[in-house]
C-alpha cells in the first residue's frame, strides 16, 4: 500500500458538531475520530461498521458536504494532492462520485431523466440516453417520477447519475437494510466492475457479510475511527487473522460464525472513552489503553489500532 | 381516466358545499331570528320617538317579520331556491344587485392583497430559508411573529394615522371621493383609495406564507436529495431553483388559497376600518341592523367563496403533484 499509489488518502481524520444545550452550555460531539484510510485504482475498500457509527459522516466528509457546524480536521489527500474545500467543489460530481442507495436521494417531483441531465455538462440527452441504456433503464424511464420506479430501477438511475462523468474515484453509501438481496448483489457486482474498470472505489456498509465476495480490504469502523484495515482474505475462519478485538468480536458475531454478540454498547459521540474508544469493552485492556488512546501501525499487511494485537 | 376522477371528485366537493351551504343557512337563520336588535327598530332608529306603533306594525307586516321564524325562513328558502335572494331592508334594493356591487369592490381589494402577500411572503420565505439561521433570517421571522400577532385593525388605524393623518399621503377613508359625480371619478382616485386597505390586508398575508415557506424550505434543503445534488456539484441557486422552487411552491400555492377565508376575514376589518364600501363591511351593516335578507346573502355569498378557494387548492394539487396525478401510473 505504496502512499504514492493512492487515489484517496484520509490521514487523521476528526469530525464534530458544535451543539448547544440548555443554556450556553456548548457540548462538543465528537462522530469520527482520528480516521485513516487510503484508496487505490482498481480496489474496492469497504468500511464496515453498525448502524448509527457514523460512517456515512465519513463519505459526506470526503466530499466536503457535511453541514455547515461541523469541524473538520485532520488532512486528505486525492491524487496526492492535499484535498482542499475548493478541490471538494471542483472534483465533486466529476472525478469524486457518490453513489447513495435508496430512491430518497431522488426529487419526489422532478422526472428522472432529468435528475439525471442535471449533473451533464454537455450533450445532456445524449449522455443521458446513453448511459441509461449501458445500465438496461428503457427509454421510457427517463419521463418516470422516482415513486414509479422499482428498487431496482431506482439504484441503476441513481447509478447512472454517478456515472455521467468519468469518475476516479466512486464512493457508495450503504445498501439500504430492507433492499431485496437480488438488488444488493446486482448492485455489489456492479462497484466490483466499476473497480475492475481501474477505478477506486470505497463502499460504506454495515454488511460484513455481502461485500467479503467483492471487497479487497475492509476497514472496520468503530466510534468513529477505522480500529482495523486488514486484507478481505483476514476474514476467515474463526478470525484468527484478524488483528483487533473488536474486528474478531464482530466476525465471531456473524450468525454464520459464532453468533456470539459483542457486550456492551458504543460509546455515544459526546461521551467518548479518554483512552481507545474500544477500551471499556475490551476483554484485553490494560492501563494503558483507559489512559491513551493507540495509534495506527502496520501489522502483517494490515493495519490496527490497539496496543495488543499481534 | 383522469378527467374522469378529476370530475368525480369535483363532483363529489359540490355535493358537499351544497350541504354545507343548507346547514350555514340553518343555522345563520336561527341566529339572527334570535338576535336582541329588532329590526324595525334598528330601521327606524333616532325617529322612534316619530313613528306611532301602528306604523312599526304595518313596517313589520310589510317585511314579513311579525311571522313565526319558520315561516319566515320557509318563504326565504323558497324564493331563494328560484334564484331571489330577497331585498335588502336597509338598501332597500335587490340583495344580488348589493353584493355583485360590493363584491366587486371587494375583489379589487383583497385580489389586489392576495397577490401581493403571496409573492411578497414567497420571495421573504425563500430568502429566510436560503440564509437560515443567519441574521437575516432572524429579522424576517421576527417580522412574521410580530406581523402574524398583529391585529388588522388596528394595523389599519396604525396606517391611518401614520400615511393618512400625519403624512396625508392617503385619504382617510372611502373607495372614491366624496362629493365626485361617479363618472368624474378617475382611475388613479381609485388606486388612491385602495392602496393603504390593501396594504393592510396584503401586510397580514405575508407572514403566513412566507413562513411556511421557509419551513418547507428548509426541509428541502436538508433532504437526501439536496444532498445527493450538492455531492454531485450542484451549486446552492442550481438547488434552489431545481429542487427548492419544485418542492416548495405547490404547498404554497395551496395555502394560498385556502388562505382566503383569512383574507375575507381581514377584508371585513379592513374594509370596516377604511370605510371602504366592499362585501365585507356590508355584512358587518347589515349584523348591526338585523338587515335577514342581506345578512344571509353575504354568508352564502361568502362561504361560496371560501369553498371555492379550498377547492382550488384542493384540484392544484391533483392536477399538478404527480404523486397523485399518477396514483395508478407505476410502470
Amino acid at each position: 500500500m505504496a502512499l504514492n499509489q493512492s487515489v484517496l488518502s484520509v490521514n487523521e481524520l476528526t469530525v464534530s458538531f458544535r451543539q448547544y444545550t440548555r443554556g450556553l452550555r456548548q457540548i462538543e460531539l465528537t462522530v469520527i475520530t482520528g480516521l485513516s484510510a487510503e484508496i487505490q485504482p482498481g480496489k474496492i475498500l469497504a468500511v464496515i461498521g453498525s448502524s448509527g457509527s457514523g460512517k456515512s459522516l465519513l463519505a459526506h466528509a470526503i466530499l466536503g458536504i457535511l453541514p455547515s457546524n461541523a469541524r473538520v480536521t485532520g488532512t486528505m489527500a486525492y491524487d496526492g494532492e492535499e484535498l482542499t474545500a475548493e478541490r471538494q467543489v471542483k472534483l465533486r460530481g466529476r472525478e469524486i462520485a457518490f453513489i447513495p442507495q435508496s430512491v430518497n436521494y431522488l426529487d419526489p417531483l422532478m422526472k428522472v431523466g432529468a435528475q439525471v441531465r442535471a449533473s451533464i455538462k454537455d450533450n445532456k440527452k445524449e449522455v443521458q440516453r446513453d448511459i441509461f441504456a449501458r445500465y438496461h433503464l428503457d427509454s421510457q424511464v427517463e419521463n418516470l417520477y422516482p415513486f414509479q420506479l422499482s428498487g431496482g430501477m431506482a439504484r441503476r438511475v441513481l447509478v447512472s447519475g454517478a456515472m455521467v462523468s468519468d469518475a476516479r474515484l466512486i464512493i457508495a453509501d450503504e445498501p439500504t437494510p430492507g433492499l431485496h438481496p437480488e438488488i444488493v448483489e446486482e448492485a455489489l457486482t456492479h462497484l466490483r466492475q466499476l473497480a475492475d474498470e481501474g477505478r477506486a472505489v470505497m463502499l460504506i456498509t454495515h454488511d460484513v457479510g455481502a461485500v467479503l465476495n467483492v471487497a479487497d480490504y475492509i476497514a472496520v469502523f468503530y466510534a468513529g475511527t477505522t480500529v482495523e484495515t486488514a486484507p478481505v482474505k483476514d476474514f476467515a475462519g474463526k478470525g484468527e487473522a484478524l488483528r483487533h478485538p473488536y474486528s474478531k468480536a464482530l466476525w465471531k458475531a456473524l450468525p454464520q460464525n459464532d453468533f456470539i454478540p459483542v457486550s456492551g454498547f458504543q460509546p455515544s459521540p459526546g461521551d467518548l472513552p479518554l483512552g481507545c474508544l474500544f477500551s471499556p469493552r475490551c476483554p484485553m485492556a490494560s492501563r494503558e489503553c483507559f489512559e491513551s488512546r493507540p495509534l495506527e501501525r502496520e501489522l502483517r499487511g494490515g493495519k490496527v489500532r490497539c496496543y495488543h494485537a499481534t | 381516466m383522469q378527467l374522469k376522477q378529476l370530475i368525480l371528485f369535483i363532483l363529489g366537493k359540490m355535493v358537499k358545499m351544497f350541504i354545507l351551504l343548507a346547514a350555514l343557512c340553518l343555522l345563520s337563520f336561527w341566529m339572527v331570528s334570535n338576535s336582541p336588535v329588532d329590526p324595525v327598530q334598528a330601521y327606524v332608529g333616532a325617529d322612534m320617538m316619530l313613528v306611532g306603533p301602528e306604523q312599526l306594525e304595518r313596517i313589520s307586516a310589510y317585511w314579513g317579520v311579525d311571522k313565526p321564524p319558520i315561516e319566515q325562513f320557509g318563504r326565504w328558502a323558497s324564493a331563494l331556491l328560484q334564484g331571489d335572494l330577497g331585498t335588502s331592508m336597509i338598501f332597500r334594493r335587490p340583495v344580488a344587485s348589493i353584493i355583485k356591487e360590493r363584491f366587486f369592490a371587494s375583489l379589487i381589494l383583497m385580489g389586489l392583497a392576495w397577490t401581493l402577500s403571496g409573492l411578497v411572503g414567497f420571495a421573504l420565505g425563500i430568502v429566510a430559508g436560503m440564509k437560515q439561521n443567519t441574521w437575516v433570517d432572524k429579522a424576517i421571522k421576527s417580522y412574521c411573529l410580530i406581523l402574524a400577532s398583529t391585529p388588522t385593525f388596528w394595523l389599519g388605524l396604525i396606517l391611518l394615522i401614520i400615511f393618512a393623518v400625519w403624512l396625508n399621503w392617503f385619504p382617510l377613508g372611502l373607495a372614491v371621493p366624496a362629493g365626485v359625480l361617479t363618472e368624474n371619478v378617475r382611475l388613479i382616485d381609485r388606486i388612491h383609495h385602495l392602496i393603504l386597505p390593501a396594504l393592510t390586508l396584503s401586510v397580514l398575508g405575508v407572514a403566513n406564507i412566507a413562513l411556511h415557506t421557509r419551513q418547507k424550505l428548509v426541509e428541502v434543503l436538508s433532504s437526501e436529495y439536496v444532498l445527493l445534488a450538492r455531492a454531485r456539484g450542484a451549486s446552492e441557486t442550481e438547488i434552489l431553483w431545481r429542487h427548492g422552487i419544485r418542492n416548495i411552491a405547490l404547498p404554497a400555492i395551496t395555502l394560498q388559497f385556502a388562505s382566503l377565508s383569512e383574507l375575507f376575514g381581514g377584508s371585513v376589518l379592513a374594509e370596516t376600518v377604511f370605510s371602504y364600501p366592499g362585501l365585507g363591511r356590508a355584512t358587518v351593516q347589515a349584523g348591526l341592523r338585523s338587515d335577514v335578507p342581506l345578512l344571509l346573502g353575504c354568508v352564502i355569498f361568502s362561504a361560496v367563496f371560501v369553498f371555492s378557494g379550498n377547492l382550488i387548492a384542493d384540484t392544484v394539487y391533483r392536477v399538478v403533484d404527480p404523486r397523485i396525478r399518477h396514483k395508478d401510473g407505476a410502470v
